[in-house]
């Protein structure tokens, strides 16, 4: 097992996590592993590193092997680092229709980097995803907790300049809407 | 007791048998593939798809017909229900599918591969594989890994039948591989690099119906088919002690539990008989194995199967069943 | 103007709070049910009322009900599906965002009806704002005695909890979202067992859409009989539809059942007709996964009646010339939309989303999305369609959970009844190099050099 010493839910968390895993019957804890992945990604960097994923295993008293199983099915837990902004644009078919690959452009061409890099900053990645459920107001991308839709170039330029002006950046999960 | 009848053969057979297993009971051409289903793991089958069969009657007391084919390792018979296996042109098309599915990603490295001679994968596709891909893009492709340091897992080849995480979750009390990952992503991986280190961690390998997982201490010794499998048994304290040694001359080059038509292993070996032993003096040999299930071990080598047989059964049942046209697999109205 | 049953105060100004929604006449049906009603006496409600899952495949919702073995000695659980990830629907976050409360009242009721004392809404984890508004509303909820101990000083008594999600459309299906919900990866259920028999922790449970749980408020309220009066034969109430694509006025509308197609598309009410003034080519009526229908199609059935907003109607013509209320997901495609592309994205979001579990699904998905992608770039050949076709035949019904069948339909659709754009692709690949072909010149006018 990887040593897990440095890596702890802070008390706040902890106290959440206490009452999150009472929303489960007696010896069914392992239902807390989704929302305790969400909880470990925000506080621990916007991804989650085996110390991490095999904390978590401890937490819920699973095999460390049950983790990193549910880790890599979903495609928010991010195994591998991510820029401070993570920005996920919709590809599919009703945003593709109202203009998705042009915003998907303009972000690439605005950043310097491809969908699915992140800058040499490290403050951007770019991510494109599938359907967001926001297919009406199209197209649209999400940061962090909050979605942006209705997106043209304009919007996604003046998004990017103020992310790039602000310091602290942790938005996964949060919501750190930046009002247009 | 229920009473099942399969491709026009009836038989009776205890309540909550899978039509699989009912199908193995008659015996012969009748019985479908498992790639998948392992009868001695639980929860195992339902995955590959290619036992699927035709429900034509659901019972006696339902007569409907069932709107899909069914995965008949995990559907149970009903008294009075009808099934068709090769009789069913619709299920013989669904099966040459579903084994083009499982092989489009496939290495096709079998000159190469240890289990070339006993793989499951390559019986199945000689019987209902197209001669041809029509796949015509890049096939998937992992690096080999060591899973501990006797086995080696050659994950381009693994069909994802999931049994070896149930050998891991069922036979061992700590499993450190599993699936990773998802749709055509997913990989048997440990993750981060950990041995399978467990008294009967060895059984993988056998339960294995590709070359994915290998004896890493029998790897690239011997095609099977040169080697000489004799049944053997020492007295263990962990296992059943009853194996079977793959010898060439009065060499062990291998040591697996023994299977039986289905290549299942009824009973499991531990790793002790698996790697430590070989040496012919440290069993009790009981004579040759006869391998009679429908490797090519027991097929004169590279022979087909008795594809011609087949074809003229599916003709008789189709002359049988002219009139009749095959309902549409899908309708939205129903 | 139509009736509305639950979007009908959606523009009254707090009505996510508790107290604006409960001066709306919130939470009658709680108080109604629990008071005055028999659990099963609100399940015969729903029985009569004809409502029908909301989530997709329209299974009738008392029906499912009745299903819960009630014999075992079990705890029962509710289970409210809020993973909506199918491509073009929206429906559910709006009525969670907006009335929270509406699904909230509604988990209970139901709740109350099937003996669970323990309930969950299962929410896509994208969603993670609108888990925010849901859980905001639950504390409200239990603050003013609605949920928690002894509801209302009768004897019951239910928990109510959102869980999150990971990100992975096919937790929508139910069994994979009882997996997802136990901490595990989402891989479907093989079936039987039945949710209804062993769901939750092996236990009897029934999964609902966010839509067929709020829909039980009104028919609790004023009683099946009277809900099952709006709508035509089978259809009955209202249906949340969420419009999307090429249209003025993109949004979520609840309708009547029985509203002409034609109606729905062009009228100022809905969607306000086609954008920038252009002619539509096709429409998906039901969510990615059912088949999209052409403009004659999709306005008229093959028999020339008049097509309507009902389960019946949009899939009169079966797969030949029909298509699927599915989750009204209703996504418009103008002129100028490339069928090949626009499949393209949808055969991508099956190969990404799918579990991999069983074989035809797993490797199929991937394989017709890299056909696609070759048509649409120029680089497929003759034989290529034909193997679609029949690649999507192999998977159809050959797999473990109908995400196979979702994946297989929107390509055999979009072959039948636009075969000549994809031999379009295939003859003129230096046409088709700018993505935006048809945006320049409309298929129609292209349309002689494929069928000449
Ligand atoms: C691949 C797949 C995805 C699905 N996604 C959803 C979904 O996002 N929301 C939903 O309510 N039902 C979804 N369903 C349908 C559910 O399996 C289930 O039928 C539904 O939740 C039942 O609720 P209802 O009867 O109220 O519609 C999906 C089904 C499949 C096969
Ligand atoms: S490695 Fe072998 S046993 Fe394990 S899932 Fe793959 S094919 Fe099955
Ligand atoms: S059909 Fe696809 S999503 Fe459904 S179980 Fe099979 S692989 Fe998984
Ligand atoms: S297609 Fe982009 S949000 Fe639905
Ligand atoms: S053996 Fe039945 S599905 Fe694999």
């Amino acid at each position: 097992m990887t040593d897990t010493k440095t890596i702890e839910f802070s008390a706040t968390t902890k106290a959440l996590v206490d009452r999150i895993l009472k929303r489960y019957p007696e010896g069914r804890q392992k239902s807390a592993l989704l929302p305790l992945l969400h909880l470990a990604q925000a506080e621990f960097g916007g991804w989650l590193s085996v110390p991490t994923m095999d904390y978590v295993a401890s937490v819920l008293n699973i095999k460390p092997i049950e983790v990193y199983e549910v880790a890599s099915f979903y495609t928010m837990y991010n195994l591998n680092p991510v820029g401070k902004c993570l920005i996920e644009v919709c590809r599919t078919g009703p945003c593709m229709l109202r203009g998705a690959n042009d915003i998907i452009e303009h972000i690439e061409n605005k950043l310097g980097i491809k969908e699915g890099e992140t800058t040499a900053d490290g403050k951007f990645t770019l991510k494109t995803v599938e359907c967001l459920g926001s297919c009406g107001t199209a197209p649209m991308l999400q940061c962090g907790a909050d979605y942006y839709e209705n997106l043209t170039n304009e919007k996604v330029d003046k998004l990017i300049e103020k992310w790039n002006s602000i310091n602290d950046h942790s938005t996964y999960m949060r919501s750190n809407r930046v009002e247009l | 007791m229920a009473k099942v009848t399969i491709d026009g053969i009836e038989i009776e057979v205890p309540d909550g048998t899978s039509i699989l297993n009912a199908a193995r009971m008659i015996g012969g051409d009748v019985v479908p593939p498992a790639m998948c289903y392992y009868s001695t793991l639980k929860e195992t089958g339902g995955k590959c798809r290619v036992c699927l069969v035709k429900v034509t009657q659901g019972s006696a007391k339902d007569p409907r017909p069932m709107p899909k084919l069914v995965a008949s390792c995990r559907t149970n018979v009903m008294d009075g229900m009808v099934v068709q296996n090769i009789t069913s042109p619709e299920v013989l098309e669904a099966r040459k599918g579903v084994v083009e599915f499982l092989l489009i990603n496939h290495p096709l490295d079998c000159p190469i591969c240890d289990q070339a001679g006993e793989c499951d994968l390559q019986n199945l596709a000689y019987e209902h594989g197209a001669a041809k891909t029509r796949y015509e893009e890049d096939r998937r492709t992992f690096e080999k890994i060591d899973i501990g340091d006797k086995i080696k897992l050659h994950m381009n080849r693994c069909i994802l039948c999931y049994r070896c995480t149930f050998v891991a979750d069922q036979l061992t009390n700590n499993r450190v591989h599993g699936v990773l990952n998802r749709g055509d992503h997913s990989e048997i991986s440990t993750y981060i690099e950990k041995a399978v280190d467990n008294d009967f961690s060895g059984n993988m390998i056998d339960v294995c119906p590709v070359g994915a997982l290998t004896d890493k201490t029998f790897r690239f010794k011997q095609r099977v088919w040169f080697t000489n499998p004799m049944d053997a048994h020492r007295d263990c304290p962990k296992c059943s002690g009853k194996v079977v040694l793959w010898m060439k001359g009065e060499e062990v080059l291998r040591v697996t539990a023994r299977k039986d038509q289905y290549a299942e292993v009824k009973e499991y070996i531990c790793n002790e008989c698996r790697y430590d032993h070989k040496d012919i003096t440290h069993w009790k040999v009981e004579g040759p194995r006869h391998i009679d299930r429908g490797s090519v071990i027991s097929q004169n080598h590279y022979e087909r199967i008795d594809l011609q047989k087949l074809k003229k059964e599916v003709e008789r049942q189709l002359e049988f069943q002219k009139g009749k046209p095959l309902p549409e697999p899908n309708s939205l109205n129903a | 103007m139509a009736r509305k049953l639950l979007l009908q105060h959606e523009n009254v100004p707090g009505i996510n709070t508790f107290e604006v929604y409960r001066k709306n006449g919130g939470y009658a049906s709680v108080e109604k049910a629990l008071k005055s009603m028999t659990p099963d006496e609100v399940m015969e409600e729903v029985k009569k009322s004809g409502l029908r899952g909301r989530g997709g495949a329209g299974f009738p919702a008392g029906m499912k009900w009745s299903f819960l073995d009630r014999k075992s000695e079990k705890p029962r659980y509710l289970v409210c599906n809020a993973d909506e990830s199918e491509p073009g629907t929206f429906k559910d976050r709006y009525l969670m965002e907006k009335i929270p409360h509406l699904l909230i009242e509604g988990m209970i009721t139901s709740s109350y009806s099937l003996g669970a004392n323990t309930s969950y809404i299962y929410v896509r984890g994208e969603y993670m704002y609108v888990i925010s508004i849901l859980e905001k509303a639950i504390e409200e909820a239990y603050a003013a005695g609605f949920l928690g101990k002894n509801i209302l000083g009768t004897s019951y008594s239910l928990d109510l909890y959102v869980q999150p999600g990971g990100g992975a459309y096919i937790c929508g299906e139910e069994t994979a979202l009882l997996e997802s919900l136990e901490g595990k990866r989402g891989n479907p259920r093989l079936k039987p067992p039945f949710p209804a028999i062993a769901g939750l922790y092996a236990s009897p449970t029934v999964v609902n859409n966010v839509e067929t749980i709020a829909a039980v408020v009104p028919i609790v309220n004023q009683g099946g009989d009277e809900y099952a009066k709006i709508g035509v034969g089978k259809s009955t109430g209202t249906k949340l539809i969420s419009a999307s694509g090429h249209i003025n006025k993109p949004g979520v509308y609840e309708i009547e059942l029985g509203l002409p197609v034609e109606e729905f598309i062009y009228s100022e009410e809905y969607c306000g007709g086609i954008w920038k003034g252009r002619k539509m080519k096709a429409v998906v009526a039901g969510g990615s996964s059912v088949p999209i229908l052409p403009t004659d199609l999709i306005l008229k059935t093959a028999k020339g009646e008049q097509r309507l907003m009902t389960y019946e109607s949009l899939s009169d013509g079966g797969f030949v010339s029909g298509t699927m209320l599915g989750s009204g997901g209703f996504i418009v495609l103008d002129e100028t939309a490339c069928i090949v592309q626009h499949l393209h994205t949808f055969a991508r979001f099956y190969h990404h989303e799918s579990c991999g579990q069983c074989s035809p699904c797993r490797e199929g998905t991937g394989w017709m999305e890299k056909v696609i992608h070759r048509i649409e770039h120029g680089h497929g050949h003759q034989g290529d369609i034909d193997l679609l076709v029949d690649v999507a035949k192999k998977i159809e019904g050959n797999t473990i959970c109908p995400l196979g069948d979702a994946a297989a339909w929107p390509v055999a659709s979009a072959i039948r009844h636009f075969r000549e754009e994809f031999e379009y692709h295939i003859k003129y690949p230096e046409k088709v190099k700018n993505p935006k072909h048809f945006e320049l010149e409309p298929f129609v006018s292209e349309k002689s050099l494929v069928t000449a």
